[in-house]
């Protein structure tokens, strides 16, 4: 009894405020604009159920696939989303792997040097790329004052900003559970293979990576998933090339004002990201059964 | 013990610069006499004497400060309960949507997230303000509180409950004066993390919030798209410090803490011996 108690209220809570909002989602994006409050039709009338229901349709999900600029936009953020995560793989692996090497003393130090820039604010460190970024920025101006380049690169406002916007604010998503799986690996098992005749980079690649992989894995979903909805990051510095589907939705719901399109593209968004989302709960269900 | 590498040595130096110099170039320029963010016109803190003049960002950061207490608080309660469900309650009949419910708010865009609050607000007649921007934090916050006191919870020794229980204690006792106490740090920790999340969230806060409850995230976020300006550096260093302050003094006493536990537990051992 108090079992149960215990229970239901964290599980009531989050069915009621994020798994019903789902279905509301799914039941407005079958609604028509309208100019009223709330800007849809019909509402949900108990008493006419019916009269509700022969009132849904297909339409606004027949319009974003008819639609290029949406499809595009889906397309490109899932590659967006997808080069970021290999480019936050890249530069967080040697960081990790340096980490998990570092004399022991010192480790918890460097992880709450890696979770300190996580803990502040998000938009404040996208906001503090605009001003090495841009064209008068930080980053033109030591360049062109070491001599490398004589024009100042543009790189604001283009998806190469939007990279580095990404790979920036999500790599500690990255670098955590890398360096947790690679410090769990058995210095004894890198000793076996070097006696064994193994060089260095073989047995990085048949010993140190493999046993790396749930790291891989898990920050590789920590980063993909967010990032494919992202909207800070490509409204802030990428510009009007860079197309992004939680851009476009922000957009459809706040500059449009409407509300069943926004939902429909949230509804296929959230299709989309479905298959990942379910793949990166079962991870992590299979690392804590592991643990 | 191998020895630490040039090669890793480096990568450390180069990773943390790229992760830190961004930062510190923001607070340097916070100080800037200049207007222009590329021209240094030497040190001056005016900008934060102006910050004390803007009304609009004092109310949105009191507006932003309150959310974020209140929020927390209950993030954390509902997170260490859903901890607790997660790892003490064995199998249950829905567990599996349990803690599908408890990942998938960690990885969910914010736009989905948002507006689906938002939409849930409007079917249920709700009036937008605090405390619809309140529930929109705390619901997501609460994974995040879930995951840090899970993992607390896991690696903890179940005997010292037992022998409460053995003892007498109620399991509402047992949980109150053994199980908390020893995943204080933990709890800390995802009340932290609640307060910090919800001080920074732009998206979900734009969709869940109405009129009178503009957050300092959306404040900023409409100045910035203006451009860059000192005031904004100014107001973003404060937060900056009072966020670093506050994880050093938590991780340095949770520190302590163990610390002091780890020697009473020695001290029992000894004397048992």
């Amino acid at each position: 009894m108090r079992r149960w108690l215990l229970i239901s209220v964290p599980y009531l809570w989050l069915v009621v405020f994020f798994l019903v909002p789902f279905f509301i989602v799914f039941k407005i994006s079958l609604s028509d604009i309208a100019t009223a409050i709330p800007p849809y039709t019909p509402t949900f009338d108990i008493t006419d159920i019916r009269g509700f229901l022969s009132q849904l349709d297909f339409e606004n999900y027949a319009f974003i696939f008819s639609d290029s600029l949406y499809v595009n936009a889906y397309f490109s953020a899932i590659k967006i989303a997808a080069i970021s995560t290999l480019l936050t793989l890249l530069v967080a692996y040697p960081i990790a792997y340096g980490m998990a090497r570092a004399p022991k003393e010192w480790q918890p130090t460097l992880v709450m040097l890696v979770i300190l820039p996580f803990w502040t604010s998000f938009l404040i460190r996208v906001y503090a790329w605009i001003g090495i970024l841009k064209k008068e920025g930080l980053l033109n101006l030591f360049l062109m004052n070491l001599g490398v380049i004589s024009e100042p690169l543009t790189i604001m406002n283009t998806t190469t900003a939007v990279y580095i916007g990404i790979v920036y604010s999500y790599l500690p998503f990255m670098i955590l559970p890398l360096y947790a799986s690679l410090e769990k690996i058995n210095p004894s098992l890198l000793e076996a293979a070097a006696d064994l005749g193994s060089p260095p980079w073989k047995s990085f690649w048949q010993v140190t990576f493999p046993l790396s992989l749930p790291g891989v894995i898990a920050g590789c979903f920590l980063v993909f998933i967010p990032a494919t909805g992202e909207f800070v990051i490509p409204d802030l510095l990428g510009g009007s090339e860079t197309l992004m589907i939680g851009k476009t939705l922000w957009g459809e719901f706040f500059s449009n004002r409407d509300w069943p399109v926004s939902s429909a593209v949230a509804v296929v968004l959230l299709l989309v990201l479905v298959v990942p989302i379910v793949l990166f709960q079962r991870n992590q269900e299979k690392q804590r059964e592991a643990a | 013990m191998r020895r630490f590498s040039w090669f890793n040595a480096t990568s450390i130096a180069l990773g943390f610069a790229f992760l830190y110099i961004p930062i510190l170039l923001l607070v340097i320029y916070s100080f800037n006499e200049s207007k222009l963010v590329t021209v240094w016109g030497g040190w001056s803190t005016k900008w934060y004497g102006s910050l004390l003049e803007n009304e609009g960002i004092l109310n949105a950061a009191w507006v932003t400060l309150r959310v974020a207490i209140v929020s927390s608080t209950l993030a954390t309660i509902l997170g260490t309960l859903a901890a607790v469900v997660l790892v003490r309650m064995g199998r249950f009949r829905g567990r599996t949507l349990f803690s599908g419910l408890i990942f998938a708010p960690l990885v969910m865009p914010e736009v989905i997230t948002g507006l689906s609050m938002l939409l849930l607000f409007v079917a249920l007649n709700m009036d937008r303000g605090f405390w619809t921007v309140v529930i929109a934090h705390a619901t997501f916050s609460m994974c995040f509180a879930a995951v840090v006191v899970q993992a607390r919870l896991y690696d903890f020794d179940k005997s010292v409950e037992e022998a409460a229980m053995d003892l007498g204690a109620t399991p509402v006792k047992t949980f109150m004066e053994v199980t908390l106490p020893i995943i204080a740090p933990s709890v800390i920790s995802a009340w932290l993390l609640s307060f910090t999340l919800s001080l920074d969230d732009l998206v979900i806060a734009s969709f869940a919030t109405g009129p009178g409850a503009t957050t300092l995230p959306m404040k900023i976020y409409s100045q910035v798209r203006l451009g860059v300006t000192p005031e904004i550096n100014a107001i973003s260093t404060i937060m900056i410090g009072l966020v670093t302050i506050g994880v050093l003094v938590a991780s340095y006493s949770t520190k302590r803490a163990s610390q002091r536990q780890e020697r009473e537990l020695k001290a029992v051992d000894a004397g048992a011996k």
